[in-house]
């Protein structure tokens, strides 16, 4: 179906003029890009954009910028497209801009324990150049092959947000391009700062949708040296997750308190093909600790695993070498690939709740299996609220999963608000969870929120069609 | 009856620095882990008590501090555990360590050995040697590479093992040993309940004075012929092949090449 909009069309005079305009970016016909550029890992929308623009540097993306600005051009940033929203499909064709190519790790400043770096480098790749020299840059969300400059877009979370925070919490400064190619700077290499709004907030997590970012200043701390993580296995899993409140509230002070139950380990199990170190309970929780000194990460890990038995755990099981914590966190790491490779298609729901209402929300969630008759599977970071939720399609033909899904995700969407959760933990809005987010968000925010888009990009050209509903 | 199970203290990292005099492996103030593949062991053993209804003793040799690991067998696990540390055994190279080690079962079970599980190899040692030493010293059969455990009762185990060209299916009388490979079975994690409930369980010393043969020149720097003129780490090899040619072809190919390192279920088994 093709939708009316206010944004030109390429045409081979615009390619022409791009490639003129910024000589070294790389800039090719739309039409003709392989189909892995045309969508995110929420694969159900595929579109072609007009032209792929891939700049070398802060001056292509000015000038890509500038030339889109004058003609009313929409614009699609992309990173590496590890997305789960949609957010780097170019709905409106146009300018996909793809700054994978801008992954140079700029400095390093040991004394101000910040790294700099441009907005292609792979999360995996910073962690490596940071971790070598004795630094860490803790957030750690599971796609470990996505790009910095996506994670800011999307303020992306991880497991380690328990202890550490998020994305928003480690960058200092952003060099970004405005919607008119203007290049301009936010915040700054400082530790505090109470300088008036802090737009640098703002584009941490705007999806693409006010700005592009060029340059980031991010935050370090030393590497802890030591880690240790327990696997702990319960009877069912609300005892699981009931214990969480209780975890965070005790002087163990975890990293990470993630949820899992048996079905995701045995369907990790079969994808890698390799067995876990203990099947023996219903639900679990995985629990990480680490710190400068050996003797505090043990500590720590004692004082979990008594609140956890206090709770009716069956155990405790410590993972305490770099083997055993490969052989737990391996399947962690693959449950998404594992529920994808079960299925035939999936769709999630990455809402976050208060903590308290983990459990609550999770038993929620499973009677939704029974009612729209397709099969639901969750795992999450139970210590920080945020939930991954998924609905797997099996045999649905197309109109028994269309209704499933709205059924489910109408349901659990609502349920999320009454709890006084939101829309998106840490994947983001994109096109796809736009409607939950206008319609759970009050009247006053979303006015706001379309002020600040008119602010910073009056002609609507950057990332049409995602957060904000509205098309000008 | 009885399976012991012999378990090694190895630094806890592969970036273990070399004294570039002496040629050996710094061990101070290093983090110390039990040896990856003697985790397969363990829960090789874990997984035969039962068919075997056997006890399982942990055994390790090296200084006091070694007794950790024995603790740690105990959160796996273990029912008993013996550390064989005395001065005279230092220095001890694979022959000495082997004939010690068979020493030491001897006097831990004198008339009930089932099976002696070990895992392939050390990770700072790296020899793969102790396994068939000790069971020449012990004087029973023995299977290296064991990769699976297909039936086991009280008279015999008939498992598999990973030879260079092809993988083969034995069956070996009791009392025998085994050296395990990593992947045999996935290792259960240590059990802070087990930690808890074998807190002062205790664990056996063993000393030269407690060997049958107290020859001290048998043991230790004395009993090691080996004279090692240098150590130094593995070196890394990441060997990349790149083939061109058609989908036939190299589907064809890539099925050879398959079949030849034994990836491919039942391709290349030989029975014996």
């Amino acid at each position: 179906m093709m939708i009316s909009h206010p944004y030109k069309t390429i045409t081979p005079k615009d390619v022409a003029a791009l490639q003129e305009l910024a000589p070294k970016a790389l800039v090719l016909d739309g039409e003709k890009l392989p189909d892995d550029l045309c969508h995110d890992e929420l694969s159900r929308e595929r579109r072609h954009p007009g032209v792929l623009v891939k700049p070398a540097s802060v001056e292509d993306v000015s000038k890509t910028m500038r030339y889109a600005f004058e003609q009313q051009i929409a614009v699609t940033p992309r990173g590496q497209g590890t997305g789960l929203v949609g957010g780097a499909v170019p709905l409106f064709g146009g300018i996909l801009l793809d700054l994978s190519g801008m992954n140079r790790i700029v400095e390093l400043d040991e004394e101000n324990l910040l790294v700099t770096v441009e907005p292609g480098v792979l999360l995996m790749e910073l962690a490596k150049f940071v971790e070598s020299r004795g630094f860490f840059y803790p957030p750690d969300p599971g796609e470990k092959t996505a790009t910095i400059g996506g994670n800011i877009s999307t303020n992306a979370g991880g497991m380690r947000a328990v202890k550490y925070g998020v994305t928003r919490d480690y960058v200092r400064a952003l060099e970004v391009v405005l919607a008119d190619g203007t290049i301009t700077e936010f915040g700054g290499a400082v530790v505090k700062n109470s300088s008036g709004y802090d737009l640098k907030d703002l584009a941490v997590g705007s999806e693409g949708t006010l700005c592009v970012v060029t340059k980031a200043v991010l935050r370090l701390l030393p590497l802890p040296k030591f880690k240790l993580s327990l696997l702990v296995p319960f009877p069912d899993i609300s005892g699981a997750i009931e214990t969480v409140p209780k975890l965070i509230a005790s002087s163990a002070a975890p990293t990470a308190v993630e949820f899992m139950e048996r079905e995701v380990i045995l369907a990790s199990e079969e994808f890698l093909g390799r067995s876990f170190p203990d099947k023996s309970a219903n639900a679990y929780l995985l629990l990480t600790f680490d710190g400068p000194e050996e003797n505090a990460v043990h500590l720590a890990a004692k004082t979990a695993a008594e609140v956890c038995l206090s709770k009716g755990a069956i155990d405790a099981l410590i993972a305490d070498t770099p083997e055993r914590s490969e052989s737990v966190w391996a399947s962690r790491g693959a449950f998404l690939e594992a529920l994808k490779a079960s299925t035939t298609e999936i769709d999630e729901c990455d809402v976050v709740v208060p903590r308290k209402s983990v459990a609550e929300f999770v038993l929620f969630s499973h009677k939704l299996e029974a009612k729209y008759h397709v099969r639901i599977r969750s795992f999450g970071h139970a210590g920080d609220g945020n939930l991954h939720i998924y609905a797997l399609r099996d045999a649905l033909d197309d109109r028994q999963w269309q209704e499933a899904l709205e059924g489910v995700f109408s349901e659990l969407y609502a349920k999320a608000d009454l709890l006084g959760g939101k829309v998106s933990g840490e994947h983001g809005i994109g096109f796809a969870k736009v409607p939950y987010l206008a319609r759970t968000q009050p009247t006053a925010v979303n006015m706001l929120s379309h002020g600040i888009k008119d602010a910073f990009d009056p002609r609507h050209i950057l990332n049409p069609g995602k957060v904000l509903v509205s098309l000008k | 009856m009885k399976i012991i199970v012999c378990i090694k203290q190895v630094p806890g990292t592969a970036e273990v620095e070399i004294d570039p005099v002496t040629g050996v492996l710094k061990r101070d103030g290093v983090a110390s882990k039990m040896n990856p593949y003697d985790l397969y062991a363990m829960e090789t053993a874990l997984q035969l008590q039962c068919a075997l209804d056997a006890e399982i003793v942990a055994l390790t040799m090296g200084p006091p501090q070694a007794a950790k690991i024995i603790r740690e067998a105990y959160m796996m696990g273990a029912d008993s555990g013996a550390l064989v540390s005395d001065r005279r055994f230092g220095g001890a190279d694979v022959l000495a360590t082997s004939r010690t080690l068979a020493e030491a079962i001897r006097a831990i079970c004198p008339s009930d050995l089932g099976v002696v599980i070990c895992g392939k190899q050390t990770t700072d040692g790296d020899t793969a040697q102790v396994g068939a030493e000790l069971a020449e010293f012990l004087k029973i059969p023995h299977v290296a590479n064991v990769t699976k455990i297909h039936k086991a009762d009280c008279h015999a185990l008939e498992l598999e093992t990973d030879l260079p060209l092809h993988r083969a299916h034995l069956k070996i009388a009791l009392p025998c040993l085994v050296t395990v490979d990593k992947g045999i079975f996935e290792p259960r994690l240590p059990s802070y309940k087990k930690m808890l409930a074998t807190s002062d369980r205790p664990i056996r010393t063993i000393t030269l004075d407690d060997f049958d043969d107290r020859d001290p020149l048998h043991y230790g720097l004395n009993g090691s012929p080996t004279k090692v003129k240098r150590i130094f780490p593995p070196e890394h090899k990441v060997v990349r092949e790149s083939w061109q040619g058609s989908g036939t072809e190299l589907a064809g190919k890539l099925l050879n090449y398959l079949d030849q390192n034994k990836f491919l279920q039942n391709a290349g088994e030989t029975n014996a």
